[in-house]
């Protein structure tokens, strides 16, 4: 069943990619988006079926070297299990979403086909995705992130004849390819230190490890740290994160379906996907979690305050994506992997959703983008209106605070992103934890501001566009309520196995067997705060570790990391706070945009350097232009000028040219035809031979 | 003493048989149809050299007999045996074209059995008599295969100039000789590797330079190829690939048997001197190439780098050089016999065409004979994965591993400037200007030789075909001369 699931999308992509001449390019949609479809319910009976136990199933041999073996195979546990139903939903979803969005393309002329080539890249990325989230060792995983950046790539510059696109399409893969970097030493140390590539025997060896070190330039380095590190730097590359992010709103050139599956649900996420798979090496590592902690935290905060003033309402989402990325590895950073895990889903449904509803809003208003041409289009698009209603719902974190039911009350987004700063919080980071919740403050913001700039208001812009702005069809209407019911339900259906207890985390990642599991005493089923606080505050100190083995299970806690305990413990005002921050954006939102639309203008005006700096997002790409991009176009030029043209076509052309042929006339007049040269060569010769062998072999 | 003579023919049988056979076929012939029966003659000595391949490739015995004059072992046998078929293969090449330009005398095949003969002598050699005896023989049925042609003054100036400068050689080897035979005293390789076996004397090494002198001169290594152009291209296209075959076979084991048998114990003597050859030859070959529009001459510059490449695999001094030069002679003569079948196809109107020129556009006439031959071109030049490219890398790492990586680098380069004129050959065959092009169709011996021995380059070096074994005869046959 996990081979069909893996191998489904690749099958797909060959026959659309190379065979849609012969079936025609709407059965290659149809093949592509049905075995999407079958990988996506198979992936959710594996998910749902599955006891958290570990187990690996090998397709093939593929390298094996002295010490160094890889084999194909797929790795099942829990990361894997809730990765897959991710990547096969949304990817599925976003098939169906393309024959509506991608049916005319203004990109491309009457009766060029570019259907076909766009749902194959779409499945191959799908399966580059898989290849990646079911590898069980280092380089099939490697295998897996080149190759979405390979469909990254493809997707992004699919407009080829944009040169917009292809510029963000190279930008994307180039900046990658400096996380990449990190990511390949990282594998090299950590084949230098476990002489394996196996997840198996890596984490199994961890603790032996703890002390090894590894020199670099003037000092020994924690091996595991630097590996931790190494590791991390490739998760930012791809996961959008601070110093690595001026790729992802670029990205934003690639067709809408695109930016909802590879940019905001699945490919993004697989650095923090990177990080919970190791673990067991993190978690040896507490410099390198400071670390993640701290450029998690900062991420959030600079993404959402970017994303405050843009006005491409695909570029406010990206921002976000890129913001709430952060969220998830300040949740990593500090341990707690599951919560990582558990915002990773939620935010890959409400995320898909409102890129797959500004892709609608986009659709209906004739490709215009710009946010301050759109306003009062609630009525025009009235199903758009609320789907993107509940994925603000959700992003921006509404739901009942400080209610418990079993579970607490509100939207997917509420729940896992609450956990995100409880959790924050209670691991005494307090950079991360304001960083945080102001972050929220400001998500909420510019998330109302987009709704209220599109939907509320009298119609701006192009008057022609707004009459003739429609609704869209039912193929692209069905996905997004789909997701809408993940937008709301997710967070509370999977509230106790991603963050509920130790005890029901450690049974869902399968470090707690049937056998040890219990329900933690005495909690009631219903009440008015936390569950732990209705449980006493004594519990707080008791023993509560769970001695686990690295290895055992999908996720790893070091015996010391009490966090995911402890983050059920906080005071009251940490678990108002989120809220309270999402209630201030939404009413300053509500201000500026319902109540004075003036006051926007007004504030940029008086605050123009601020609002400038904001716009032009801290001015990161302009100061890397200066930095690396014009040094690296003025050495490429030096090497291609000089190096590659004057020196060495110079010199093969001058030895070509010039030096050989001279001697090749000198060698055809030395044969002049006639006898005497000939025998004067040959005694000239053997006087030679003869002076050799005097002075050198037969003096000695 | 009966028994003993008798086990001493016993060992030199094929020898015997064939030079037996080359005497009574000339009584005979000019006895009853003389030239008439030079088709059938050519066929029949073809036929027998066929066969005596496989009787010598069938032994394994090594044995030495005449009081060590003479040696059959898995060296002598892997060079005899390239040495018979690539005569065979040569002498039903020639059949078509011979017969048209009125040269298939009867004597055109029996003097290639006499200088076969005297081939299978030098390599059998363990005596500096036995050497000198094969060697001439050798040469002077050579002299007069050069100059078959009686009527061309390219012929004749030819077949005159290989034997004046061959006269000149045999002087400076016999020379080499005396020397070695005084200063030894003997003339038993083996009694020679025991007199130098601790320090030689600056006269016996004066005896092996000028030896080595005699020896480069047959392999037309440089600086003493200087023959080697004039005589390929005056002599018939068809004795000029009898001599760019199976001669440069027996001379380079002789060279090896030579510095082997007799001068095995002082490697570092004449290993540089041998280098020097190697990188002389690499870098004349490649050079002088590049300026010839004759493909005939070409070739004959072609053949000198080749050498040079095979001398390399010498230099190395070790037993693995033996086999990577033995392996790459074997190629060299396969990729040979291809291309001379392809230049004995070159026709005009009947007329024969030697012009590098005349081959533009090839490819659009004749396109499966265009590929055969670009085949053997990138597989001369060494371009991978053609075999050629193989029989390159083995001597490269022979010299490497023999501690000679400055000629293995110098080897490299060598091939790249002479990769150019391969190359071009393959440019104006598929991208020259349109014109009147050669001749279509051809003698179907001919196409047959081209094709076999370009699929036998493009294909052997398929995994599990290993080139068809040759490494491990090589090895075997190497082994035998270094212990």
């Amino acid at each position: 069943m996990e081979t069909t699931i893996l191998f489904a999308p690749l099958v797909g992509a060959l026959i659309a990619g190379f065979g849609w001449k012969a079936i025609g390019e709407t059965a290659a949609q149809w093949v592509t988006t049905g075995l999407l479809f079958l990988a996506a319910f198979l992936s959710w009976i594996v998910f749902l079926t599955h006891d958290g136990v570990t187990e690996s199933i090998t397709i093939l041999r593929w390298i094996e070297s002295g010490s160094l073996s890889a084999d194909w195979a797929i790795r099942m546990d829990r990361l894997t299990a809730t990765m897959l139903i991710v990547i096969t939903s949304v990817s599925a979803l976003v098939h169906l979403y393309s024959f509506g969005y991608m049916a005319h393309d203004e990109n491309f002329k009457e009766g060029e086909n570019y259907k076909a080539r766009f749902f194959a890249y779409l499945s191959f990325f799908t399966f580059a995705m898989l290849m990646l989230v079911t590898s069980d060792n280092l380089i099939q995983m490697f295998f897996g992130w080149e190759g979405v950046g390979v469909a990254s790539y493809l997707l992004i510059g699919f407009y080829y004849k944009k040169p917009s696109a292809n510029a963000a399409a190279i930008k994307a893969f180039v900046v990658n390819r400096v996380g990449d970097l990190g990511f390949a030493l990282g594998i090299f140390a950590t084949y230098l230190i476990f002489d394996s590539v196996k997840f198996a025997d890596i984490f199994a060896a961890v603790p032996d490890h703890v002390d090894d070190t590894i020199t670099f330039l003037w000092r020994d380095w924690a091996a595991l740290e630097v590996i931790a590190v190494l590791l991390f730097v490739g998760a930012m590359g791809k996961s959008a994160q601070l110093i690595l992010h001026t790729w992802l709103p670029d990205a934003m050139e690639g067709p809408t379906p695109v930016s909802a599956l590879i940019h905001a649900a699945t490919m993004v996420t697989a650095g923090v996907f990177l990080v919970c798979r190791m673990s067991p090496i993190i978690e040896f590592a507490p410099n390198a979690k400071e670390f993640i902690v701290f450029l998690g935290a900062s991420t959030a905060f600079f993404a959402a305050t970017v994303g405050l003033v843009q006005n491409d309402i695909k570029r406010v989402i990206a921002y976000s994506t890129c913001s709430q990325l952060g969220y998830m590895f300040v949740a990593a950073g500090v341990g707690v992997y599951s919560v990582a895990m558990f915002h990773l889903l939620t935010h890959a449904f409400f995320k898909a959703m409102l890129f797959l509803g500004a892709g609608s809003v986009i659709h209906g208003m004739h490709h215009e983008q710009d946010m301050r041409n759109y306003g009062g289009l609630k009525d025009k698009l009235p199903w758009t209106f609320r789907a993107m209603m509940i994925g603000t719902l959700a992003i921006t974190g509404v739901g009942i605070p400080l209610l418990y039911v079993g579970f607490p009350i509100g939207f997917a987004g509420f729940v896992s992103k609450d956990a995100i700063i409880e959790s924050a919080f209670a691991a005494s980071n307090s950079y991360a934890f304001w960083m945080l919740v102001i972050s929220a403050l400001f998500t909420s913001f510019y998330s109302w501001r987009l709704i209220f700039l599109t939907f509320y208001g009298t119609p701006r812009g192009d008057k022609h566009t707004h009459e003739h702005a429609h609704e869209s069809p039912t193929v692209m209407l069905a996905p997004l309520g789909i997701l809408a019911v993940g937008a709301i339900f997710a967070g509370m259906v999977f509230y106790k196995p991603f963050f509920g207890s130790e005890q029901s985390v450690g049974k869902f990642f399968g470090y707690v067997s049937a056998d040890e599991y219990h329900e933690e005493a005495h909690v009631p089923a219903f009440t008015l705060i936390a569950p732990a606080y209705a449980a006493g505050d004594e519990d707080k100190d008791e023993e509560h570790a769970i001695n686990q083995v690295p290895g055992e299970g999908a996720i790893f806690h070091h015996p010391d990391n009490h966090v995911l305990h402890d983050a059920h413990y906080v005071p009251k005002w940490v678990k108002l706070s989120p809220f309270v921050a999402m209630l201030l954006g939404f009413l300053t939102a509500y201000q500026m945009y319902i109540r004075r639309p003036d006051l926007p203008a007004k504030l940029a005006e008086q605050q123009a350097p601020l609002y400038n700096f904001l716009l032009n997002k801290w001015y990161v790409d302009e100061i890397y232009n200066v930095l690396f991009v014009r040094p690296a176009l003025w050495i490429g030029g030096f090497l291609w000028k000089r190096g590659d043209g004057n020196v060495i076509d110079g010199g093969i052309n001058g030895l070509a040219l010039g030096i050989i042929p001279f001697f090749t006339r000198l060698a055809g007049r030395a044969q002049s035809g006639y006898m005497f040269t000939y025998v004067f060569g040959m005694v000239i010769g053997i006087a030679v031979l003869l002076t050799w062998v005097t002075l050198g072999g037969g003096a000695k | 003493m009966f028994a003993e003579i008798s086990t001493d023919i016993q060992a030199m049988l094929p020898e015997i048989v064939l030079a037996v056979y080359a005497m009574l076929a000339l009584i005979g012939a000019v006895y009853t149809g003389k030239d008439a029966l030079g088709r059938t003659l050519v066929w029949v000595t073809a036929a027998v050299m066929v066969v005596l391949a496989f009787w010598i490739g069938s032994q394994e015995i090594t044995e030495r007999a005449f009081g060590g004059m003479f040696i059959n072992d898995g060296f002598a046998r892997f060079a005899k045996v390239t040495i018979l078929l690539s005569a065979a293969a040569v002498l039903v090449m020639s059949i078509d074209y011979m017969d048209r330009r009125e040269l298939l005398k009867f004597e055109y095949p029996l003097l290639v059995a006499l200088a076969t003969v005297g081939m299978m002598v030098m390599v059998s050699a363990g005596d500096l008599m036995a050497l000198y005896m094969g060697l001439e023989l050798q040469s002077l049925a050579l002299y007069v295969v050069a100059s078959l042609r009686r009527d061309s003054v390219k012929s004749t100036e030819a077949g005159l100039k290989y034997f004046v400068l061959g006269a000149l050689s045999s002087g400076l080897l016999l020379y080499g000789a005396s020397l070695t035979y005084g200063f030894a005293g003997t003339t038993l390789f083996s009694g020679i590797v025991e007199a130098v076996s601790d320090k030689p004397s600056l006269g016996l090494l004066f005896g092996l330079v000028f030896m080595i002198a005699g020896f480069a001169f047959k392999v037309s290594a440089a600086p003493f190829h200087m023959w080697t152009p004039d005589v390929y291209e005056g002599s018939p296209t068809p004795v000029t690939a009898f001599f760019a075959t199976a001669p440069k076979v027996a001379a380079m084991g002789l060279f090896a048997r030579v510095v082997h048998d007799a001068f095995g114990g002082v490697v570092g003597d004449w290993q540089q001197i041998v280098a020097f050859l190697s990188v002389a030859s690499m870098f004349l070959g490649a050079v002088a190439a590049i300026g010839q529009t004759n493909i005939k001459r070409l070739m004959a510059y072609s053949s000198i780098a080749h050498m040079g490449f095979a001398l390399m695999g010498l230099a190395a001094g070790t037993a693995f050089g033996v086999q990577a030069m033995l392996i790459y002679m074997a190629i060299y003569v396969t990729m040979n016999i291809g291309t001379f079948a392809f230049i004995l196809s070159m026709e005009k109107d009947g007329m024969p065409v030697t012009d590098i020129a005349s081959l533009q556009s090839y490819s659009k006439s004749e396109p499966l004979k265009a590929l055969a031959m670009l085949v053997l071109l990138f597989s001369l030049a060494g371009v991978p994965p053609m075999v050629g490219f193989f029989g390159k890398f083995y001597v490269l790492r022979a010299a490497y591993e023999g501690g000679l990586t400055w000629l293995a680098v110098l080897g490299v380069i060598a091939s790249v400037i002479g990769a150019f004129y391969y190359l071009r050959i393959v440019f104006y065959m598929y991208f020259g200007e349109d014109r009147d092009g050669l001749d279509k169709g051809g003698s179907p011996v001919l196409w047959a030789f081209l094709m076999a021995s370009a699929a036998i380059i493009g294909i052997s070096w398929f995994p599990g075909l290993n080139l068809f074994g040759i490494e491990v005869i090589a090895e075997a046959a190497a082994a035998t001369l270094v212990e």
